[in-house]
């Protein structure tokens, strides 16, 4: 059968099983926008207000459900407007394909109309991607770029296709079964390894796991915890870990970190075996790395070899399939009933734990408790970046994985509302709430356009403090209360706003009205809420490790 | 310390700048790039020499092997394979140095391969170090110009880079 490339584009996501496009039109998509209208049945289109909420409502969705997330724009300003979006799904490694026209294939290189070398631009925010010239490629790169994303450590694949090529009619040939890539990764270790691991993590005497995004990409979350309870090992997560050990866990300590518990801190500071899962050693981990868990030796188990002794050096290094890792060393060791380690690690936790709520003010530990306790934990957790990111992680009680969808690795403002558009298209089903702070929120408070329209109940809770908060943070704590260009007097009133939108908008100023206000929000089935939480402009996120300091030099009050 | 790179990638195009770009985003200094097809004509060798520790060039590896268009990436060990690059120097030669000149190339068994009244060109090929030798030896007459390929390595045996 002979198809124009643009109906190959409908026709490969199909095959890909893609039930839903977030986009953009524009001339260089035209065509596939109209083999959209003619063919597309099964595929939603979510059509946004801007590229870049495309971008992240595709991040958000394939970070809700674990499938890949599909966006698509025009060429030039299109494109770029993209760009964000596709850095911020590469830092957190989160699998989507952005699909992009590109100028007629003759006009390439001469500085045409809406023509931007988008491939050139997205080379190092991207895992691969692809230029297509040439229809007969069309729909042997789709299926790549969706196998290459989705695959090992997934990330965003972009494919930029030549208008000509939307035109261009082929003999379209339906996937067979094999694929043209081998992207098997290779396991670096062998039984002996597994042997030695087993036997190191058996005789440890304080032994910390530590869990990141790659044990929810891994889907190995039970089995992790499965582990810290066999041989009693207290488990701290990074920010992208968030919601892989359940927050009712008894050995489960909290993030570590730049904003890490005391007990995680305390924990990994002085631990002699620290078990690092799909996580990366980031800077926002490790602070200053000669005082980074000076005592211990590191297990490093992870999907990618590239991340084995990249930042740190590891005396364990395990790269490849990281259930086999875990499972191989579970099966090896034998329970450990009794441990001082684990009692003191919840003696310290206790102590250091902060229950005394001011019932007087509107904190947002009491705004988020509360979102969680009438959620009953059972929320999507969207965020911002900023304090509002820290406090969704610290007070929100996470009992799964992908329930907390944060930009952890590139920390974009204004991630948060394009995520919950996508996050709740992804689940229908579940309450979504993007935990907001007021300079994000303006950022890309257009979405609301697109929630109202398909009819959304997204609930945005805003942190409104008046401020760049966490910027604000910093300079009260480090640059001696200059508050160079971050007090947010100016509005807009987000309630305002958010009528404006057809959106229900509501203020809350007193924790009495944090109820009610929750209680109409969450009572919306076909409309997104703004709540307009006012809190107080210096409220700060605690406890603070500052920069150049070990982690056990944590500011805490 | 240097090390020698030598990575198998589809001919095709972007490779390059996927393969620079990526020493200049993750702060790797690359001494030198040579780059040609193979006698397989989808594939192209590059040979990299790598200044840095252990740790750089294993992070090296390990990255250019996530690249998708990177068919095989090794470390060849300099005692055990052959080096050589090519270099074209431009020398100032008049009449008064032409027969000096010509006696050096033949010590270092490089050819003239162009000649005009004031200059000779000269066509080197051997270890760096020979042709580091062979500039030492031209400078005072003055060089005009001059172009290097960067080091080209295979291992020596019958070992390929596809074997494992
Ligand atoms: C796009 C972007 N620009 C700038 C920053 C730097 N930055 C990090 S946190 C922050 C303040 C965020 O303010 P707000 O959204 O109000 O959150 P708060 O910290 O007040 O909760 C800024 C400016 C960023 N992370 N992303
Ligand atoms: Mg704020």
């Amino acid at each position: 059968m002979k198809l124009s490339g643009s109906d190959i584009v409908i026709e490969c996501l199909k095959e890909q099983k893609v039930d839903t496009i977030f986009g953009f039109p524009g001339g260089a998509v035209l065509n596939i926008y109209d083999s959209l209208y003619r063919r597309g049945e099964g595929i939603n289109h979510i059509l946004t207000t801007h590229e870049q909420g495309a971008a992240h409502a595709a991040d958000g969705y394939a970070r809700a459900s674990g499938k890949t997330g599909v966006c698509m724009a025009t060429s030039g300003p299109g494109a770029t407007n993209l760009v964000t979006g596709i850095a911020t799904a590469y830092m957190d490694s989160v699998p989507v394909v952005a699909i992009t026209g590109q100028v007629h294939s003759s006009l390439i290189g001469k500085d045409s109309f809406q023509e931007v070398d988008i491939t050139g631009v997205t080379m190092p925010i991207t895992k691969h991607n692809f230029l297509v010239k040439d229809v007969d490629k069309l729909a042997d790169t789709i299926r790549m770029a969706f196998q290459i994303a989705s695959t090992g450590r997934p990330g965003p694949v972009l494919i930029d296709i030549c208008k000509d090529v939307t035109i261009n009619k082929t003999e379209f040939k339906p996937a067979g079964e094999k694929s043209r890539l081998n992207l098997k990764i290779k396991n670096s270790f062998t039984e002996e390894d597994l042997d030695k691991a087993a036997d190191a993590v058996q005789k440890a005497e304080r032994p910390v796991i530590l869990s990141g995004g790659g044990t929810i990409i891994a889907g190995v979350t039970d089995i992790l915890v499965e582990l810290s309870a066999k041989i009693k090992a207290p488990i701290s997560t990074t920010l992208m870990g968030t919601g892989s050990v359940p927050y009712d866990y008894p050995l489960y300590m909290g993030l570590l970190g730049m904003h890490g518990t005391r007990v995680s801190n305390r924990a990994v500071s002085e631990c002699d075996l620290l078990i690092t899962v799909g996580a990366r050693f980031s800077d926002r981990v490790i602070s200053d790395m000669r005082r980074f868990a000076p005592k211990a030796k590191i297990m490093h188990i992870d999907a990618d070899p590239a991340e084995i002794n990249k930042n740190i050096t590891v005396h364990y290094p395990f790269s490849g399939n990281i259930e086999q890792v875990l499972k191989g060393i579970l099966k090896r060791v034998k329970p450990i009933e009794d441990s001082l380690w684990a009692k003191s690690v919840i003696s310290w936790k206790k102590e250091y734990g902060n229950n005394n709520i001011d019932k007087c003010r509107l904190t947002p530990k009491l705004i988020i408790e509360k979102i969680s306790e009438m959620t009953n934990s059972e929320a999507v957790i969207t965020t911002e970046v900023g304090q509002n990111q820290i406090w969704a992680a610290q007070y929100y009680r996470f009992k799964r994985p992908r329930q907390y969808i944060s930009s952890g690795g590139l920390g974009t403002m204004g991630y948060g509302t394009g995520a919950a558009i996508g996050a709740q298209i992804a689940l229908p089903d579940k309450k979504v709430i993007n935990i907001a702070g007021d300079g994000s929120f303006r950022m890309n408070c257009n979405e609301l356009a697109t929630a109202v329209h398909y009819r959304l109940p997204i609930i945005i809770a805003v942190m409104n403090n008046g401020t760049l908060g966490m910027v604000r943070q910093w300079q009260t704590l480090f640059y001696e209360k200059r508050y160079s260009q971050t007090t947010l007097d100016r509005g807009p009133d987000f309630v305002k706003l958010a009528d404006a939108y057809g959106a229900v908008g509501i203020r809350v100023e007193k924790p009495e009205q944090v109820q009610p206000a929750l209680e109409k929000a969450l009572s919306s089935d076909d409309r997104p809420v703004v709540i307009d939480f006012i809190i107080d402009i210096d409220e700060m996120v605690l406890p603070i490790v500052p920069p150049g300091k070990g982690i056990d030099e944590l500011i805490y009050d | 310390m240097k090390h020698i790179i030598s990575v198998l990638v589809n001919n095709q195009a972007g490779v390059l700048s996927r393969v620079s770009g990526l020493f200049s985003r993750r702060g790797f200094n690359i001494d030198s790039l040579a780059v040609g097809t193979t006698n397989i004509p989808e594939i192209s060798r590059m040979t990299i020499v790598v200044d840095g520790d252990d740790n750089i060039v294993d992070q090296v590896q390990k990255q250019l092997s996530k690249l998708i268009d990177v068919i095989k990436v090794v470390r060849l060990d300099a005692e055990n394979s052959v080096s050589r690059e090519l270099a074209l120097i431009k020398v100032r030669a008049d009449t008064s140095v032409r027969s000096e000149i010509m006696q050096i190339a033949e010590v270092f068994r490089a050819n003239i391969v162009d000649i005009s009244k004031d200059t000779l060109t000269i066509e080197i090929s051997g270890s760096s170090k020979k042709a580091e030798a062979m500039y030492e030896m031209l400078r005072p007459f003055g060089i005009l110009e001059d172009a290097r390929t960067g080091l080209l390595s295979l291992e020596r045996g019958a070992k390929t880079i596809l074997d494992d």
